[in-house]
Order: C-alpha cells, then structure tokens, then sequence
C-alpha cells in the first residue's frame, strides 16, 4: 500500500512539473521578447522608414501601417463570407449540406499556411504578375474564413431557442427572425470571435511571402507589394547584420503585444456571456 | 478547388518526374534535377521528434490541470497556454535563432541549426495544442468513472492512470494527430532553423529541410516553369498529408464525444 501511495505522490507531482514546465515556457518567451524588443522600441521606430544597411536608426512604419492594411482588406473580404457561411450552417442549413461546410471548413483550418500561399499566388499573384497587398489580403482571407464561420455558428447556437420562438411566434419570418433578434443577442460573441480570428492571421508570415511580398517603402494604393511586420520579423532576423536584428527583436515585440492584447480583451469581453451559460 | 489549383500547377513536374519525383534525393534548380526526399525526410523527422517531447509534457501537463489542480487554478493556467498558441509562428522563430541556436551549439551540434533544434521549436509550438485538447478530454469523462475506481480502492493516480486516460484516449489521441498536422505544415519557424540543407543526413544534429521550407524559400525565386511546378507539387503533397491527418484527427475526436455524452 505504502508502494501505491507513493507512485500517486510521485506521479503527479511529475503531471504538476509537466504544467509548470509548459507555464513557465510562456513567461519565458514574454520576458525575453520584452527584455530584447523592449530596448529596441523607441519612437522613431514606430515612425520612422528603414534605413539602408549599416545606417543606424530607422523604424518599421511602413510595415505597421502595411499590417493594418493587410487586416483591413482581411475584415472586408474574408469576414462577411465567414459570417454569411456561419449563419447558413447555424440557422438555414438543412441535410447534409451544413455538415459538409463544417467539415470542409475544420480541413481548411488544418491547411498550412504556406500551402495557402501557393495558392492565393497561384489564383491572384501568377494572373496579376505582380505581389501586391490585395494577394496579401486574399491569402489572409482564405485563413480567416475558416474560424469566423466556426465562431459564429457556435455562438448563434448559444442564443436560447425560446428567442427564436418568441420572434416566430409574433409573426416574424424566419429570416427575420435570424436578422433582428438571433444575431444582435450573438453580436458579442461573434464580434469577439472575429477579433480573435483576425488577431490570429495577423501574426502569420508564410502566406505573405509570395503574395503581398515586401517593401522598403510606403506602398501607395492596394496593388503595389507591401511591408508587413511578421515578414519583417523574418528578414531581419535571418539577416547576417546585428543592427536589424535588434529591429527584428522590436518588431517581434510589437507584434506580440498586438495579439496579446486582442486575445486578452477578447476573453475578458466574452467573460461574462460565458459563465451566464454556465 | 485548392487542390484542383495546385494539381494543376504541379502538372509540368509530375509530367516529367511521376511518382519517382517523391523518392528521388538529388534536388539542384541549376541542373533542372528534382527529388522530394529529402524534404520529405526532414518534414517528416522534425514532427516525429517533437511530438515524442511534447507529447509525454503535454499529457501529463493536461492529466495535472484536469484532475489534480483546482478548478480556477486549471482554468487560469489554461487561458496562459492557450495564450502560448497564439504567439505567431515567426516569434517562435526569432526566439530559436537567437537563443536555442546558442544553446544547441553549445551541447555539440555543429551548427546549431539542424534537425533536433527545429523539432525543439516545434515542439514547443504544438505544447499548447495537445494540452488544451487533452484537458478537454479527460474533463469529458464522466465523473462515476472515476468514483467507481476510487470506490475499489485504486489511488487517485491509479484511477487516473487506468481508468480515466484509457477512456479518453481517442481523444488524446485526436489531439495528438493535430498536433501532428500542425508541426509537418509549420512553415517560418522551421525555415529558420532547420539549416536549409537538401541532403538527408544520418544524425539529427545535422543541419536538414523541410518540405514548407524549401517553398518559402524558394518560391519567390523561381525562375523557370519546372522549379516552380516542383515546388508546386511538393505544396501539394504537404495538402494531401495535413488532410488525410486532420479528418482523422477530426473524428477521433468526434468518437470520444459522442461516446462521453452516452
């Protein structure tokens, strides 16, 4: 007996190491990040463009505001299809149809990114002949659309079905009933959803390389080759010059922030809704 | 339609190659000479390697948050690993150049960049995965389960190791066959570290490559037709694995649900 016990003792104090283990790696990643890019942040960089090599100073505001045009073009083209899909599967959807978008669209999730790459160069880049944010934003797109569909239709789900009812039974149609009722009581849900989803292909650089491309300057319009900042990240830090990768270290920084903070708010907006369900 | 676009693009290589283009180990654009072996192997090696260390530290992470640690204890920590997933890819590989790198060159590699460094990164990556998806599994398990083994005398570890995780294995093991999906498509933190390499090496600390490597490195420089339709067709190849491994991960994990709620 004495035996048993102890194998308990012993086995799950190694189950607790394995989670501090996992814990402690997060904090690690922060505090290094912080520590290196947090030196490297200053207001020029925020502002300023590169310089050339071996010309200290320069920032990464092109890339910054090139992120943002990226997301951009992502939330006008990728989301309202995810959203559109997502409310077919969860409230008109009949037979096997709906099944099949939701299966399709787990698989197109497991996609990797680079592959999306190939393919949004294949589909916008090769017919265009050049790299251009729109490419960029297709690529984000096709990475997006996968999860909004997935979040709104698990949080229309959520809304209570005597809602839809109650909306049914004054005569309301069903679509707007979906329209007036069923989507404004899933609105926060959804919205955070969405935050996540875009906060998630912020951060993802292979399906940037080939199609959005990058650039050393401000790119004027949608159909020249943009800057962004996980590129940057990238270039820089392969980059044999000690001086960019103290910038890369900067823009791993901001770009850290940037998701955290969403995931953070996100969360903390959903909290609430989360536990009124139980 | 993505596959009918990328099958289509890769028709110039598989034209002239077939099916020896997946077995053939020389890979030289200059020479117009083309084998996906190599690729393959170091896809295939870095995910194998870092799932058998994250894994094991995943499991047991996820057997401590779902039946040893306190109900807010495990979600707090929860919401913190989940964070760890969503820290883009780049990061992770701007943390392995500059502070694995070192490390590995110190325990002997001679690079420092090579097979073992990026299967350490992507174990790291694919952490959060199989602990968020375990967790989630060995919470489904009904409680009489584990009030049954206890009644009989087992020890909480005894009734956690042989009764609970046995119940929830399909779904552990979904979580393990995604995480898999996961690390073979990572693209930017293994291009980073991996060394860039196209031979097969035999030992694990020699620099490799993997098959989303070689695209993000070479695709923007690809100059004639059948370099890029190789290239193509190696994207194509990753899309059929990442598939055939997520539907199976899918469904895995849909059993065990199902199962739990009976």
């Amino acid at each position: 007996m004495r035996r048993r016990k102890l194998v308990n003792l012993v086995m799950f104090s190694i189950t607790g190491l394995c989670a501090l283990t996992t814990v402690a790696l997060l904090f690690f990643i922060l505090g290094y990040l912080v520590w290196h890019g947090g030196r490297a942040v200053n207001w020029a960089f925020l502002t300023e463009l590169p310089k050339p090599v071996g010309e200290a100073g320069g920032g990464m505001a092109n890339a910054i505001v090139g992120t943002g045009k990226l997301l951009l073009l992502t939330t006008l083209i990728g989301v309202p299809i995810g959203f559109v899909a997502g409310v077919y599967v969860a409230e008109f959807g009949r037979g096997a149809f709906p099944a099949v978008i939701r299966y399709t669209a787990d698989l197109l999730n497991g996609v990797p990114s680079i592959v999306i790459g190939v393919f949004a160069y294949a589909l916008v880049v090769a017919p265009m002949r050049h790299f251009s944010a729109l490419a960029g934003g297709c690529a984000l797109s096709l990475m997006v659309i996968p999860i909004t569909i997935r979040t709104t239709e698990q949080f229309l789900r959520a809304v209570p079905g005597s809602l839809r009812e109650g909306a049914l039974a004054l005569g309301a149609s069903q679509w707007k009933t979906v329209a007036t009722v069923v989507i404004p009581a899933a609105s926060r849900g959804v919205l955070t959803g969405t935050i996540l989803a875009v906060a998630r292909v912020a951060g993802e650089t292979a399906p940037l390389l080939f199609t959005s491309f990058s650039n050393r300057y401000w790119s004027p319009g949608w159909n020249q080759p943009t800057a962004s900042l996980p590129v940057m990240v990238y270039t820089y830090a392969i980059s044999p010059y000690e001086d960019w990768h103290r910038q890369a270290w900067a823009a791993g920084l901001v770009l850290l922030a940037l998701m955290l903070a969403a995931n953070v708010a996100a969360r903390f907006a959903l909290a609430p809704k989360v536990t009124q369900h139980g | 339609m993505l596959a009918w676009e990328l099958y289509r693009g890769s028709a110039l290589a598989r034209a002239k190659f077939g099916w020896a283009f997946l077995f053939g180990s020389t890979w030289d654009p200059v020479a117009g000479e083309f084998g996906a072996l190599p690729f393959l192997y170091g896809t295939v090696i870095t995910a194998a390697l870092s799932l058998v260390m994250a894994v094991p530290l995943g499991l047991g992470a996820a057997i401590f948050l779902s039946e040893l640690a306190p109900r807010r204890v495990s979600d707090a920590l929860t919401f913190v690993i989940e964070l760890l997933a969503a820290v883009p890819s780049v990061i992770y590989g701007l943390l392995g150049v500059f502070v694995l790198v070192p490390i590995m060159r110190g325990l002997g590699a001679p690079y420092g960049v090579g097979v073992l460094t990026a299967s350490v990164v992507l174990a790291i990556m694919i952490l959060p995965f199989i602990v968020s998806i375990s967790r989630e599994a060995l919470l489904s398990v009904p409680r009489e389960q584990r009030e049954a083994a206890l009644a009989v005398g087992a020890t909480r570890w005894e009734a956690t190791w042989q009764v609970v995780v046995p119940f929830a294995r399909l779904g552990i093991a979904g979580s393990v066959f995604l995480a898999l999906a996961r690390a073979l498509g990572e693209t930017m933190a293994v291009t980073m570290v991996i060394g860039n390499d196209p031979k097969i090496h035999a030992s694990i600390l020699a620099p490799g490559y993997s098959i989303a490597a070689v695209i993000a490195n070479e695709f923007t420089e690809a100059t004639d037709d059948l370099h890029l339709s190789a290239l193509i067709e190696l994207a194509l190849a990753l899309f059929a694995l990442t598939i055939v491994l997520n539907g199976l991960a899918r469904l895995l994990i849909l059993a065990t649900q199902r199962r739990g709620t009976t």
